[in-house]
Parts: C-alpha cells; sequence; structure tokens
C-alpha cells in the first residue's frame, strides 16, 4: 500500500465516506452535508431574501434567489432523504428576510421543514429564529461527536461542524479557478454558503487562522455537480 | 457667397500674415456654419481639420456683442466632445494659440474627469464659451441641475475622431446625450469630424435628428481628398520570418537600424505585452542608447504625461505605443512609423500610419513588421488595400438597451419626463431611430423596478410615475449613485498597481509608488509570488489590498505569467476577404518575400491552395492525434465560436476532440480518433459537419453553459445600473457589498430566461464575442465549396497553427475542470463515494 493510499484511509472511511471525528460523512456536490447512518443533512448560510435585501436600496437584482435556494434544496433533500435536517445559521438574510417571502416560497418552504425534524440553529444575521415557518430552535445542537453551531469557535474544536465563513478556495497558477468549498482537517469542517448569492471568503485568509491542522487541511472544492478534494498545500491567495 | 466674404477682415488677415490660404474644405465648413446646417467633415490627417471644425464658432463668437455686466450671463456657445482627455486637453493648446493671435475674446475650458470640483463649480456658474470635454462629462453635464440655462444657448456641438465613437456602447450614450441637448437647444447644430469610413452616411444620419418611421436624414459632406499616398512598405529582411508566434523578436535589429536612421520614430503594436516585449527587446539591443520610451493605456498618467512631452519636445527617437496613441494626438514630429504585427484592418492601419509626416502634402513613411508567415500574407493585403484608399470601419449598430437604461436614469436626474416625449426624444437618436415602444417600456421598466415578471420592488421603485403622468425620481440618493456610475466603459474593472512589499505573514504592505493600472482579471488569475512584464520591467505580485494590485520588483529575467493581452483586434472582413484573394492568386505570390512564396508553393504541392470562394480543410496524424485543420480567414472570434460547436459536432460523431486553436485565418482541432478517415467515409460528411443549422441549437446548448453570456451579462448589468460598479457607502473591497453578477445571471436565466437584460447580453455576445454573422456569413458561403485533403502528414499551411497549438487556450468550462483535476488529490477523489 502507497503512503498515499494510506493517507487515504485516514480522511476516508473503509466505505469511502469522509472521517469526520471518527463518524462517516458525505460532503455533497450540492454543499450540504450528509451523515447517512444518522439521517441527518446539514445546510449552512441560506441567506433567504437576500436578494430582495439590495432591492431595498434601489439595486435590482433578480428576486429569484429564495426560490433558487429552495429549489436545490429540496433537490438534495429528494435525493438524500434524511429524517433530520439542521440548518446552521444565518438561514434569512436579515432581520426583515421572512416579511419579504414570496406566499409561494414561504410555502415550499413550510413543506420542506414539516416533511423531517428541522432544527434552525441561531446565526448572527438571524439571532431571533423566525417565526412561522415551523421547525425547532437550538443555539447549538450535539449529535454523537459532532457539534453543529453557526460560527467556529477560536482555536482546536474536535468535531465541529459550523458556517459563517462561506469558504471558497482557489487552485492554480496562470490560470486559477475559484470555488465554494468544504474546508476540514478531519477533526473539524466549515461548510459553504448554500445560499443563491452567497460569495465565498478565501480559507488562506486570516479568518481562518488556527482553526485548522494546516498539514491535513483538505479544500474540498465544490464544482459544476462534482466534489474536488485539493490539499491545502495547492491552495492560492486571492 | 464668395470666399472673401465667408472669411471676415480679422480672420482673412490672421491667414494672410501666415502665408496660409483657407483651405476650401474650411470655407464649406463655415459656409454651412453660417446657415446653421449641420455637417460631416471627412478628412485624412493632417488636414487642418479640428480648425476647420471650429471656425465657424469662432467666426460666429468673434461677431457677437460682448457681454454686458447687468445683462444675463451666457451659457456654452460650442461644445467639443472628444473621446480622449487628452485630446480635449491637446485641443485647447492648438485653439488658444489662434485665438490668442487673433485678439479673439473667446473663453475656452476643459472639463474632464481630472478638472476639480472646484472648477466644474465655476465653469457651471461661469459657462466659457467653448467647452471641451469627454461623452462621460457630457452625461454629467446634462443630469446636473441647471442643464437648462447651461446649455440654452448652445449653438454647435463639435464631435472630433467620430468614427472611433460611434461603433460602441459609448457612441450610444453620446447619441442619446446630443439628442438631450437638441432638446434643451433645438437650434443646435453638429459638426463632426472624421477620418475616411466605409459608410460615411452612417455618420450623417447620426449627427442630426431623426424622425421615426421616415427615410433617415443626414447632416451635409464635406470631404477631402486623401493627401499624398503613403509610402509603406514591408520589412525586408534576411532573417528567417518565423512559422508562428508574435513576438517578432527576428526583426528587433532591423526596427533599431531604422530608427537610427529616422529622426522620430513611432512604434505601433496590437497588445500591451507586445508593447512590453518589444520595448525591452530594443532595448538589449540598444548599444547607442538611443531614447526610445514605451508608451500604453496601463501605465501611469504621470508616466505617460512625461513620455508625451519628450515627444513633444523632440527628446525622444523613438516610443512603442499600443492604441493609445491611435487618435489625432499631434506631438511631435514623427517621420517613420513602424507597425509590428498585422494591422488587422485597413481603416486601422491608415489611420496609425497617418500619424508620420502629419503634413497633408507630404508622403507618410511606414514600415510594417509582419511578426509570422500568415502575418505577411495580411500585411501584403492591407498594403494593397491602403494604396486602393479601401476602408473597412464597422457600421453604426442599432442603440444597446443597457446604455439607454442608464441614460434613462440620467434623464430622470435631470428632472421629471413624460413617457411620450422622452421616447420621441429617444428615437431622434440615430441609432435608436428604429427603437419599439415596448423595448422602450420594458428599458424604463427595467429602470424603475428592475422589470421582472415578479413585482418584488414596487416599493423601492427608483423612478415613479406620478399623478400629473410625469415619472420622477424617487430619492436623492440614486441621482448620486448615478453619478458614481455613468459611463459606458465599465467593462474592464482596473486595478492600481503599486509598489511596494510583503511583511511575514501580514500580507502584501503597500506604500510605494504608483505605477499604473491593469485589468483586474489579470490579477484574479495571478497568486503571489508571480511575476510579470509591467513598464519594460519584471514584477512580482505580492497580493491584493483593497483596489490596488501591490507588487515589487523582480530580479528575474523572465515573467512567469507572459500573457498580458489588452485590446486585441480580429481580423476585419475586409483583409479577411483580401488576404483570400491574395492567396489564390498565384501571380501576386510575386510581391511576396522569398521564404513565405516558398512556403506557399510548397503548400500548392503537397495539398491545395484554396480559391477564393473555397474552404480549405485538411486532416492529418501528427505526434499521436489526429488533425482537422479549416482555412476560413474569418478572424479568431468566428473561429473560436466555430471551433466551440464544431468540437460538438465532432464529439457526436465519435471522432473525439480534444483541443483546438483559433487563430485569425485558421481553426485547428486535435482528435483522439482518426478524424480524417471518418471525413473520407462520409461519417460524418463535411457537408453536414458545416451545415449552417450549427448556429440554432448547437450554439443555444453550449452558450447556456459557456462564460461567455456571463461576461456580457456583467457589462450589461452594470452599465444599466442594476448592480454598480461604485457605491455611496464606505466599501472594503467590491466583492462583499454585491452579489456576484455570475450568480445574479445563473438565478435569472433558471428563473426569467426572457427579462431584457439577458437579450441585451445575448445581442452584446452576439456582436462582440462570437462574431456569429460572420460566422453564418462564412456557413453559407462556403456550401458545395469544401475542399477535403486528407494528408499523410502535417502541411506547410498548417504548420503554424499545429505549433501553436502548445499554448493553445483550451475552452474556458472544460479549461476550469483542468485546473481543478490537476490540483486534485486523485486517490481521494477515486475513493470517496
Amino acid at each position: 500500500m502507497t503512503a498515499m493510499a494510506r493517507e487515504g484511509e485516514r480522511v476516508l472511511t473503509r466505505d469511502g465516506l469522509i472521517n469526520l471525528a471518527g463518524v462517516g460523512v458525505r460532503f455533497d456536490a450540492s454543499g450540504v452535508l450528509h451523515w447517512p447512518d444518522e439521517g441527518l443533512m446539514v445546510v449552512s448560510d441560506l441567506h433567504f431574501e437576500k436578494g430582495s435585501s439590495f432591492g431595498v436600496r434601489g439595486r435590482f437584482v433578480p428576486p429569484y434567489d429564495t426560490r433558487a435556494t429552495l429549489a436545490a434544496l429540496g433537490e438534495a433533500m429528494a435525493r438524500l432523504q434524511p429524517a433530520r435536517v439542521v440548518a446552521l445559521g444565518d438561514s434569512f438574510h436579515d432581520k426583515t428576510a421572512e416579511a419579504r417571502l414570496t406566499p409561494a416560497d414561504l410555502a415550499t418552504l413550510a413543506g420542506l421543514v414539516a416533511s423531517v425534524d428541522w432544527i434552525w440553529v441561531a446565526g448572527n444575521h438571524d439571532p431571533v429564529p423566525p417565526a412561522g415557518v415551523g421547525g425547532r430552535q437550538l443555539e447549538e445542537l450535539a449529535v454523537g461527536p459532532l457539534l453543529l453551531r453557526h460560527e467556529p469557535r477560536r482555536g482546536r474544536a474536535v468535531g465541529e461542524v459550523a458556517g459563517h465563513l462561506h469558504p471558497a478556495a482557489k487552485v492554480g497558477r496562470g490560470r486559477a479557478v475559484r470555488r465554494r468549498a468544504f474546508i476540514s482537517d478531519g477533526t473539524r469542517v466549515i461548510l459553504p454558503a448554500f445560499g443563491a448569492y452567497t460569495g465565498g471568503l478565501n480559507v488562506l485568509d486570516a479568518a481562518y487562522a488556527g482553526l485548522f491542522e494546516k498539514s491535513r487541511l483538505i479544500a474540498w472544492m465544490l464544482s459544476d455537480g462534482r466534489v474536488y478534494p485539493v490539499r491545502g498545500a495547492e491552495l492560492v491567495r486571492d | 457667397m464668395t470666399d472673401a466674404e465667408l472669411l471676415p477682415p480679422r480672420f482673412a488677415r490672421w491667414f494672410a500674415a501666415r502665408a496660409w490660404r483657407p483651405r476650401p474644405h474650411q470655407l464649406a465648413l463655415i459656409d454651412h456654419g453660417r446657415a446653421g446646417r449641420s455637417a460631416l467633415l471627412i478628412a485624412p490627417t493632417g488636414a487642418g481639420k479640428t480648425l476647420a471644425g471650429f471656425l465657424p464658432s469662432l467666426i460666429s463668437l468673434a461677431a457677437r456683442p460682448p457681454w454686458r455686466p447687468g445683462t444675463r450671463r451666457r451659457g456654452v456657445h460650442t461644445l467639443y466632445i472628444s473621446p480622449l482627455k487628452a485630446l480635449a486637453v491637446d485641443i485647447e493648446r492648438n485653439l488658444e494659440k489662434p485665438v490668442a493671435e487673433m485678439g479673439l475674446d473667446v473663453s475656452i475650458e476643459t472639463r474632464t474627469g481630472d478638472t476639480s470640483a472646484s472648477r466644474r463649480q465655476r465653469q457651471r456658474l461661469l459657462p466659457p464659451d467653448i467647452l471641451l470635454t469627454t461623452p462621460e462629462q457630457l452625461a454629467l453635464l446634462i443630469a446636473a441641475p441647471g442643464a437648462e440655462t447651461f446649455f440654452e444657448d448652445l449653438d454647435t456641438v463639435v464631435f472630433d475622431e467620430l468614427h472611433a465613437l460611434v461603433t460602441s456602447k459609448r457612441g450610444d450614450l453620446l447619441a442619446l446625450g446630443l439628442a438631450r441637448l437638441r432638446a434643451l437647444a433645438p437650434n443646435l447644430r453638429t459638426v463632426g469630424l472624421s477620418a475616411t469610413v466605409a459608410d460615411p452616411d452612417g455618420l450623417r444620419g447620426w449627427l442630426v435628428a431623426q424622425a421615426r418611421g421616415e427615410a433617415p436624414r443626414r447632416a451635409e459632406l464635406v470631404e477631402v481628398a486623401g493627401g499624398a499616398r503613403p509610402d509603406i512598405s514591408i520589412l525586408a529582411t534576411d532573417e528567417r520570418i518565423p512559422w508562428a508566434g508574435h513576438a517578432a523578436r527576428y526583426a528587433f535589429a532591423d526596427i533599431l537600424a531604422a530608427i537610427g536612421r529616422h529622426k522620430l520614430t513611432l512604434i505601433f503594436v496590437n497588445t500591451r505585452s507586445q508593447a512590453e516585449l518589444i520595448f525591452s527587446g530594443l532595448w538589449q539591443l540598444n548599444d547607442d542608447n538611443l531614447p526610445i520610451a514605451l508608451h500604453h493605456g496601463s501605465l501611469d498618467v504621470g508616466q505617460r504625461r512625461k513620455v508625451e512631452t519628450a515627444m513633444a519636445e523632440g527628446r525622444l527617437r523613438a516610443v512603442v505605443a499600443t492604441s493609445t496613441l491611435d487618435l489625432g494626438i499631434d506631438w511631435g514630429d514623427v517621420d517613420l512609423v513602424v507597425h509590428v504585427g498585422a494591422p488587422k484592418g485597413a481603416s486601422r492601419l491608415a489611420q496609425r500610419v497617418g500619424r508620420a509626416n502629419h503634413r497633408l502634402d507630404e508622403p507618410s513613411r511606414a514600415l510594417l513588421v509582419p511578426a509570422n508567415r500568415f502575418e505577411v500574407l495580411e500585411c501584403q493585403a492591407a498594403l494593397d488595400a491602403n494604396y486602393v484608399g479601401a476602408q473597412d470601419s464597422p457600421p453604426i449598430a442599432a442603440g444597446r438597451l443597457d446604455v439607454l437604461a442608464q441614460h434613462v436614469l440620467g434623464r430622470a436626474v435631470a428632472g421629471p419626463f413624460r413617457a411620450d416625449d422622452f421616447y420621441a426624444e429617444v428615437t431622434s437618436a440615430y441609432p435608436y431611430r428604429a427603437l419599439a415602444r415596448p423595448t422602450f417600456d420594458r428599458v424604463v421598466d427595467l429602470v424603475a423596478t428592475g422589470g421582472y415578471a415578479l413585482r418584488a420592488y414596487e416599493r423601492y421603485a427608483k423612478i415613479r410615475l406620478t399623478a400629473d403622468g410625469s415619472y420622477r425620481l424617487s430619492h436623492p440618493r440614486f441621482a448620486q449613485s448615478y453619478r458614481l456610475n455613468v459611463g459606458t466603459i465599465l467593462d474592464t474593472p482596473m486595478l492600481k498597481v503599486r509598489l511596494g512589499g510583503k511583511v511575514r505573514g501580514s500580507g502584501p504592505v503597500m506604500g510605494g509608488r504608483l505605477l499604473g493600472e491593469i485589468e483586474e482579471y489579470f490579477c484574479e488569475q495571478m497568486a503571489p509570488g508571480d511575476t510579470f512584464q509591467f513598464g519594460g520591467e519584471i514584477l512580482r505580485f505580492e497580493g491584493l489590498r483593497e483596489l490596488e494590485a501591490i507588487v515589487s520588483r523582480s530580479a528575474d529575467r523572465d515573467a512567469r505569467v507572459p500573457v498580458y493581452s489588452g485590446g486585441r483586434f480580429p481580423l476585419s472582413t475586409f483583409l479577411a476577404a483580401s488576404v483570400r484573394r491574395l492567396l489564390s492568386q498565384r501571380a501576386d505570390w510575386a510581391r511576396l518575400p522569398a521564404p513565405v512564396r516558398a512556403w506557399l508553393e510548397l503548400q500548392a504541392d503537397l495539398s491545395a491552395i484554396p480559391a477564393a470562394d473555397q474552404l480549405l480543410v485538411e486532416t492529418f496524424p501528427h505526434e499521436g492525434s489526429f488533425h482537422l485543420v479549416l482555412y476560413p480567414f474569418e478572424g479568431r472570434l468566428a473561429h473560436q465560436t466555430l471551433g466551440m460547436l464544431l468540437t460538438r459536432r465532432l464529439e457526436r460523431a465519435g471522432c473525439r476532440p480534444f483541443g483546438f486553436l483559433a487563430s485569425d485565418y485558421a481553426l485547428g482541432i486535435r482528435c483522439a480518433a482518426d478524424v480524417g478517415a471518418a471525413i473520407g467515409r462520409g461519417a460524418p460528411s463535411l457537408a453536414t459537419l458545416l451545415e449552417p443549422d450549427m448556429l440554432g441549437d448547437d450554439l443555444e446548448a453550449w452558450l447556456a453553459e459557456s462564460y461567455i453570456l456571463k461576461r456580457s451579462f456583467k457589462a450589461c448589468a452594470q452599465i444599466s445600473g442594476l448592480v454598480e460598479k461604485n457605491h455611496i457607502e464606505a466599501q472594503k473591497s467590491g466583492r462583499q457589498v454585491t452579489v456576484s453578477t455570475d450568480l445574479i445571471y445563473d438565478v435569472l436565466r433558471q428563473h426569467e430566461p426572457d427579462h431584457i437584460l439577458l437579450e441585451a447580453a445575448w445581442a452584446d455576445a452576439a456582436e462582440t464575442l462570437l462574431d456569429l454573422k460572420r460566422l453564418s456569413d462564412m456557413l453559407s458561403r462556403i456550401g458545395g465549396h469544401i475542399v477535403h485533403k486528407r494528408l499523410e502528414r502535417v502541411s506547410p499551411l498548417a504548420v503554424p497553427i499545429v505549433l501553436e497549438a502548445i499554448g493553445s487556450v483550451p475552452i474556458a468550462g472544460e479549461a476550469d475542470e483542468d485546473v481543478l483535476r490537476a490540483a486534485t488529490d486523485d486517490v481521494l477523489r477515486a475513493a470517496m463515494r
């Protein structure tokens, strides 16, 4: 067995899932984390109605981002069939976002929420969890060795699943490609933002300093329905 | 009226004192001016165009009684619009001289982006008689408070280098601005100054108000026959002309020798990277230390002004320049123009050659330096074209809708408007003369609330229909943001390049000197530590800091990131036809250099030379893959589009294409399967492969997933004001405040595919990025005229494209995937599920 393959075994579990603090999860190409054994799906930074928040200032970006985000979310849920879905905070772009939802989008969302055990983890854009769409509201949630919260804790935090930072990774010299990414060292993970209009912050930015064991850092880059695992050494700054 | 009557005594004396006689075209313009008629002056460089354009205004101003204190202040009398700031400044200098010498009481001022706020304020209160400005400043002026009084006395608008202005989005904005001026000053007349163009009637129409549904109206035409015939030759060299490449290194010694033999040489190139390469290449050989300078749009303004001044003072022997020096700026006594690389268009070549000997009666001297063998053909074709005075400037396109959207907001900023009146005003502008009312209404709606089927933004409308039936701006902050974002030159965001350094662990630090500007996308593809050539030196990219690229000087000899192609023009249709003709007429080969002639003769022996109406297609195996090479000579853009579409069809036919390269002359596709054998069997046949129907579904399918529409959508979104480039709020970086236009594009295409901005983006892409019209013309032209040569090995004509394929730029989507795959941990990727 080559050294590469041995290393691969530590990153992955025997059945090809990603080894996160001892449990086997999948970083899905849609941008959600899936834990098959628990029937758990985690999605972060949905930022519903981010588009219309620009409209308030006369920047009329297409008001279909909520619809697009919901469609992608529904597709992932239909495919992965989770029993429980955790939205990891910043689900609504701002405090008045819920009021700007169209009735149709609100109904779609309520339908998704009602179909599973839905948990809203509080974020910083929406510290008061939304009312009227159902689901439970929690500050954070422990499931087995994993701890689900919005903002990653400073320093080392084994088993933490967080969002907030909107990680993106960039590779290539001469010609570079930048994509949303899961960022993990095998002990904790930061999820990419799921919302249709959410941008990304380069994982080499100072905001990530000290969060990961550098030598084991892998950016799981999402592109065109595929996941590309890229070692930390290959990543470049903006 | 006689000539003597046209010219008032004071002017006649001034001409006489200089032993000059007013030229016929100058008198003709004075005559049109007296009668209040608009006119287009077409004249080659050196004909005294500018003075001709201003003479009617100077005469009219000289006859005006002096302003008496206590009476109403007079507004601007003559407005002069130039595409370049530098040109406006230059004209001010040239105009002040005759005004002073004749002792005329005429005030002349410039107003550009560099004019101070206090001076602008003063200009608004005390308008000069003649104001020299740019299209963007005009847009600001007509939207400013008090525009009515500022422009109520406006008599004449002079458009300089009109041919260069009208074909772009900038020209559309200017046409709309002119329509507004005509509403403010109904008796306004216009003067257009232009170099020779293919279609003078378009320009004549552009200058005057049009009436919808009626035949186009046109300004008077005053034409000056070409001056002395230019003396153009192709560099005669003993060196071997390379097969491929653009550096023209072989010619550096010859160019340096030519510089030595002339007083002042202008060296024109097509791209900034070429300018950088040639500049440093010449200096490596420059043992005599001839003063040679570099001038391109990316260099810092201060740096450019230094070069310009040194040129004007005769302290330089040569300047290497890109299109920044294309337009009518006349600084020094240039006696030789060297053009490195193919000119890409006969009109452009004529313009550039006109830089030498800026006097009508002496021939311009120019030397063409082709960088490779195909460029030799192109240079020879261009040379033939210049001698017969052929022109290939593009026609004026229909007005773009994103520009109209920007103007609609500007109109609302100026004051309330009624849709009916405004529609009449807009359609009086030449590019918008055929604009349908429903389209106009959709654009107004786009400005008001984004124009979405889902009426999400009614409450936040920027402009609103009020009870009296007029549209009004709903909040003054939209006026402020309009002023910050005016103009159409947003397409390539620029970053300042500043010297700085790197402090361990803290990223780039700034504080050094400003070196110039580069495109943001160029920085985006660089990683810290990469080196690139800029301003004649090798710089190391340290990182981005706010809106600046921080660099340090590098000791490296060669840049790691070589590609820096600012502005590249595709081969013009006209010149392409000339090249095809030259190729097909063997008798004309005698004019070509011997090595090129031998190359073509070998091609005739081993493969074939296509007739002017034929398309030659070659197939041959080479280094383990099977090549398909086509020679349409239709320009890089059209070939690129054809390459994208053809590879899809070859894929379906099982030929397994894996890359292609498009040049201005040919398209080469590499396949893993024997494409020659497949075509030989007729499965697929070339006729089917090149069926014009590829521009239907295949094009649709390809574009849907390509980056091309995203790129033009971004420009349309910014110009129309849907997203803003500049915000009022303080910002850390553009990325954090805005939503990426790529994300917006994806969502919009999915949920409202017939939105007006997607239509605008499609029209833009078809015109400027895909060259669809040319491609479709070509496909219908070649029906039944395709010649297939199945060869054992690469043909002489194919060598350049096969050679260049080493540096080929793959398809964007797939290229992204290649980059990702290269960085990916394959073991993990294979094992994960």
